[in-house]
């Protein structure tokens, strides 16, 4: 297999990864303020996703690293011209990470609150714009000879992004209610469950819209099966919530981002930011890449490291498998 | 002001936004670890809430490091676009590196070690910390790695079709001299550091006569951590000079604006009048000390800015390749200058606490915790002058930082983003700082508080140790 092809997957699995990780912890973060009643309940929340949330983030990172490093042209285009776009996803990301250490170390309601608020900001901008992101990503942008972005953040801002925004913000949230009932107990777990059941029906419609949108306007053979798959998993997990086996349905979540964002860059192949304004200037795999020689010594890191990255932080989930209960929670 | 002085200024912003907290991790991860690895080996209790008290210091540092550098790894591609295209090929592979083998194994071991006090067997929780503290120091490593291509491009070769630098030997990058000199010194900047927050915050207690089994000890692993920093900054910056000065000539003229190529070139601590060669009058001087940081001999030859910009002009063309010099001169003299306070206050108070004893003064331990800011000033004013001394270049002799800049993004939008990082900075800053003080304050946990939540647990109701 070529080295091109072999990065482009890697970096497909890396932002895969992203959104079914860090998707549920955002998801969390955004039903804070719906599910988490009492302050006690908001840390029971915040502590199902406690050890785990900031290894989760590293996906991006090394997804980030990855494309710079596999792809310099398509890091470049990508980071310049979504620029505002990022900017917002990074000042969530920011308020969002300190917000889950600093809330608990001040004394007062208010404290607490405007933490919370942080949290809930953090979850909501980033799960939403990176829906924007990938869609604009397939769909493609002007691009200039010299691949650069030559369209405004209005340009972003397209209806078929928008909706690629608010099917992943509804995916994620779904994703995160299911979480909560698996990880949570009691009341507050079976809250979670029937939130998770409106949430659930809630994404389907516009999931459905966005991912009939994405095969009608770049899709294929494959796709259409990935698509096809990815909403029987939606659906299933909607059902599986219904039953009462929360693991199971996160379960289904997850296998329906890994389709879904497995499906985006199947359409997106071979290319890695199709250009609208002339087709000459886009960016494709082969002519953003990196040389051979370096993809090569990328190719060894991640068959060495890769593994054993997975393996350890499968190692912390494990370690935390157990429920969080607003008992265990210290008043 | 344009999208380049802007891009510029964001990139300073935050890199010493983020670099304010760095070292600190580095140095605390360690501290934290040998805490609780004294704390399992002699089971002194004094040893648990030391590492329970630093522990939590650490993680209000680290929450604001982690988050800021995402924006690091962002910015390359933001603001300067045509600097990743041309890098991309041999800077992005270190900073993958860090990510797949240094962040992940940080943020995941964080992780358990904060939740994980009752969750894991007590060696197993203490190899966590000693994983994140190995994590930082691999971490530092790749990303000055990254930098040191900018200072001193090795490993490459020139794609005129392609235009870009493109890697020919990965071995080369990876232990560029400029990396291998770099990397202790930082290190060592980072031990420092923590150290004297180390000395200052056990200062606090000792003034007020509280806990103190738990902070003597911290206090002297502190004055050594903080000893065994300035030692080795010395040592390692005599080496980095060198290694600076046979790859970036112009810097160390620069740090004492030495304009004419001079033997026996004297050190001069302060210049009065101006620094761009004509009417500067040294203050005081050491003789032949620039040569020996320069050569290692008080006779060695130092080239001088003139020289070394007429020597560029004939190889780069026309242009004037000299940094700010006022800027480079100072800021050598703040990293040398703070960084030796910070040492001298931890003698002192060593001095005055050896074997059991108190300081009286009532003004003893107010100025020493106010030395606590110095390694910050001194850490700043090193990568101020390591990055504005490297200008007009955004990688040395290959490429200039006007070229770097994102060719199609406006300047509200870099404007934007300046504005609103730097607000958020400073809130943040301002947040983390009271937290920061409001626990050290506060001091170390009781030892039953200490001790609950301690050891594997199988009662899921048992309240959780260290949660948010």
């Amino acid at each position: 297999m070529e080295l091109t092809t072999i990065w482009f997957t890697a970096v497909a699995v890396l932002f895969t990864g992203y959104f079914i990780l860090e998707g549920f912890d955002f998801g969390v973060g955004t039903l804070l303020p719906v599910l988490g009643r009492d302050d006690r309940e908001r840390r029971a929340l915040i502590n199902t996703i406690g050890p785990v949330w900031d290894g989760n983030e590293v996906w991006i990172i090394t997804a980030g690293g990855a494309m710079f490093a596999a792809f310099p042209h398509w890091y470049a285009s990508l980071f310049s011209g979504f620029y505002l776009l990022l900017f917002a996803i990074l000042l969530g990301l920011i308020v969002r990470g300190v917000a889950f250490e600093y809330r608990g170390k001040g004394d007062t309601a208010e404290w607490r609150r405007r933490w919370d608020r942080c949290i809930v900001f953090g979850s909501v901008v980033p799960a939403f714009l990176w829906g924007v992101v990938v869609a604009n990503i397939v769909r493609g942008v002007p691009l200039d000879a010299g691949f650069d972005y030559t369209g405004s953040v209005w340009g972003l801002l397209n209806g078929y992004a928008l909706l690629g925004g608010l099917t992943t913000l509804l995916l994620f949230t779904t994703h995160g209610a299911y979480f909560l009932h698996l990880k949570t107990s009691g009341e507050l777990s079976e809250r979670a469950r029937t939130l998770g059941l409106k949430l659930g029906a809630a994404t389907a419609l516009p999931a459905l819209a966005f991912l009939i949108w994405t095969q009608a306007a770049h899709g294929n053979g494959l796709t259409l099966a990935l698509i096809a798959l990815a909403v029987l998993a939606l659906l299933t997990g909607l059902a599986l919530d219904y039953t009462g086996r929360g693991g199971w349905a996160f379960a289904a979540t997850a296998v329906t981002i890994g389709l879904a964002s497995t499906a985006l860059f199947c359409a997106l192949w071979p290319n890695v930011l199709p250009s609208t304004s002339d087709v000459a200037n886009s960016l494709t795999r082969e002519n953003a890449a990196a040389t051979d020689k370096t993809l090569g010594i990328m190719t060894w890191a991640a068959v060495v490291f890769l593994p054993v990255v997975l393996l350890y932080q499968g190692w912390s989930y494990w370690v935390f498998r157990k429920r969080v209960s607003t008992e265990s929670i210290p008043a | 002001m344009d999208v380049l002085d802007l891009a510029r200024m964001q990139f300073g912003v935050t890199t010493v936004y983020h670099f304010l907290f760095v070292p600190v991790t580095i140095g605390l991860s360690l501290l934290v670890a040998i805490l609780q690895t004294l704390w399992r080996t002699t089971r002194k209790t004094s040893y648990l809430r030391a590492t329970k008290f630093w522990g939590k210091l650490f993680l209000i540092n680290i929450a604001m490091g982690v988050v800021t550098g995402i924006v690091q790894e962002f910015q390359f591609g933001m603001n300067w676009s045509a600097y990743s295209r041309f890098v991309g090929d041999v800077f992005g592979a270190p900073l993958a590196f860090e990510a797949l083998v240094a962040f992940f194994l940080e943020s995941t071991f964080i992780g358990v070690w904060i939740f994980g006090w009752d969750r894991l067997k007590p060696s197993l929780h203490l190899a966590c910390i000693w994983l994140v503290a190995f994590g930082t120091l691999a971490s530092a490593y790749f990303i000055l790695a990254a930098n040191a291509f900018m200072q001193n491009p090795v490993g490459y070769q020139l794609n005129e079709t392609a235009g870009r630098a493109e890697l020919t030997d990965f071995s080369a990058v990876i232990t560029n001299p400029v990396a291998l000199a770099a990397f202790p010194h930082t290190i060592f900047a980072a031990w420092l550091t923590a150290g004297t927050i180390v000395v200052a915050v056990s200062g606090y207690h000792f003034m007020h006569r509280r806990d103190l089994d738990v902070h003597r000890p911290a206090m002297r692993l502190g004055i050594l951590t903080t000893l065994v920093g300035g030692l080795g900054l010395i040592l390692s910056g005599d080496s980095l000079g060198k290694v600076m000065t046979a790859t970036q000539p112009m810097k160390m003229a620069a740090a004492e604006a030495l304009y004419q190529t001079t033997y026996n070139a004297p050190f001069s601590v302060l210049t009065i009048g101006t620094l761009d060669g004509s009417h500067g009058t040294p203050i005081i001087e050491i003789p032949g000390l620039l040569s020996y940081l320069a050569t290692g001999s008080f006779n060695g030859e130092v080239q001088g800015i003139n020289d070394l910009n007429a020597e560029y002009q004939a190889l780069y063309g026309p242009g004037q390749y000299m940094p700010y010099i006022p800027l480079t001169y100072w800021s050598f003299r703040a990293m040398i200058g703070f960084g030796m306070l910070a040492v001298a206050m931890a003698v002192i108070v060593w001095w005055f606490t050896r074997r059991g004893r108190l300081p009286r003064h009532r003004l003893f331990w107010p100025v020493a915790m106010w030395m606590a800011v110095t390694p910050f000033l001194a850490n700043s004013a090193g990568w101020i002058f390591t990055e504005m001394g490297r200008q007009p270049w955004v990688v040395f002799s290959l490429y200039e930082t006007s070229e770097a800049v994102s060719p199609r993004v406006g300047l509200p939008t870099v404007a934007v983003s300046f504005i609103g990082f730097t607000l958020v900075y400073l809130v943040l800053a301002v947040v983390a700082l009271k937290l920061f003080l409001k626990y050290a304050k506060a001091g170390p946990p009781s030892e039953e508080a200490a001790l609950a939540g301690v050891g594997p647990s199988d009662d899921p109701d048992k309240p959780m140790a260290f949660a948010y």
